[in-house]
């Protein structure tokens, strides 16, 4: 039996399942574009919501998954209490994106690391990043939180 | 995503419209790539059309700027950047990497 608060929560979520495919990538924009326009979030926070989820699903697909080709992502989004909160779920390999380093976005063209980039992008974009890893059923959860205004 | 190429006297014009992520990227870096094997270093990236970007579609741009500045022979300069793609610009620090132009005319005329 779940507690009542986590059971709103869950019902108040939309769940979609996707390949881990970069092809999806605009389709997972369009799910949460959606919500963030549903609960009036203004077109630039709607961009940035769908550019820190593109790059939070990216890292997934790109990491969690590596070599791996019949990797699923399940995406849940829901707005509730002025925010809007993205769950990103995969059975991959653990990739904590805190561990990454900054980028250091002073250094000159030629120093200029590539990587990393999309990470700092997503948090600077969010509210909040949370990431956990479950050994216990094998699944890793990214949580993007942003609030309206 | 779409892309065009147009050559000019000077320089050579790469127009993206649509969205640049992950997926497309690679068709970018490769235009970007094609036009460096020509021999073509002096790049206006033409994004007037262009709707979205991610971090894939800056690292494209980043490795042609790259490329086109060694032995000061060009450099990839970006023409009328939409607002929210400009923002994500300045964020990732890209900004200060690329001359920016608001219109295609003088963007091409730099060169």
């Amino acid at each position: 039996m779940l507690p009542a608060e986590a059971a709103f929560n869950f019902l108040g979520m939309q769940t979609i399942q996707f390949a881990a495919k970069f092809e999806f990538l605009d389709e997972i924009r369009d799910f949460v574009g959606h919500i963030a326009r549903d609960a009036g979030f203004t077109e630039k926070e709607i961009y940035n919501i769908q550019l820190a989820t593109d790059e939070a699903a990216s890292n997934v697909i790109e990491h969690a998954y590596e070599g791996i080709a019949d990797g699923m992502l399940e995406m849940s989004c829901g707005f509730r209490d002025g925010a809007i909160t993205i769950i990103l779920t995969d059975h991959g390999e653990s990739f904590d994106p805190s561990t990454i380093p900054m980028p250091d976005l002073k250094a000159d063209l030629s120093k200029r690391k590539i990587g990393g980039l999309g990470i700092f992008l997503m948090r600077k974009l969010m509210d909040e990043v949370h990431y956990e890893s479950h050994p216990e059923s094998n699944s890793n959860t990214l949580t993007l939180i942003k609030r309206k205004g | 995503m779409e892309i065009t190429v147009q050559e000019f006297k000077h320089c050579d014009m790469i127009t993206i419209k649509g969205r640049v992520d992950s997926a497309t990227a690679p068709q970018l870096a490769q235009a970007l790539e094609a036009a460096n094997e020509g021999g073509k270093y002096k790049l206006v990236v033409n994004m007037e059309g262009l709707e979205y970007m991610s971090s894939a579609g800056f690292r494209a741009l980043l490795a042609a700027q790259r490329n086109c500045k060694k032995y000061n022979r060009g450099e990839v300069v970006l023409a009328v950047v939409p607002d929210r793609i400009r923002e994500a610009l300045e964020l990732a620090g890209f900004t200060e990497l690329f001359k920016t132009f608001d219109d295609t005319l003088s963007a091409v005329g730099h060169f």
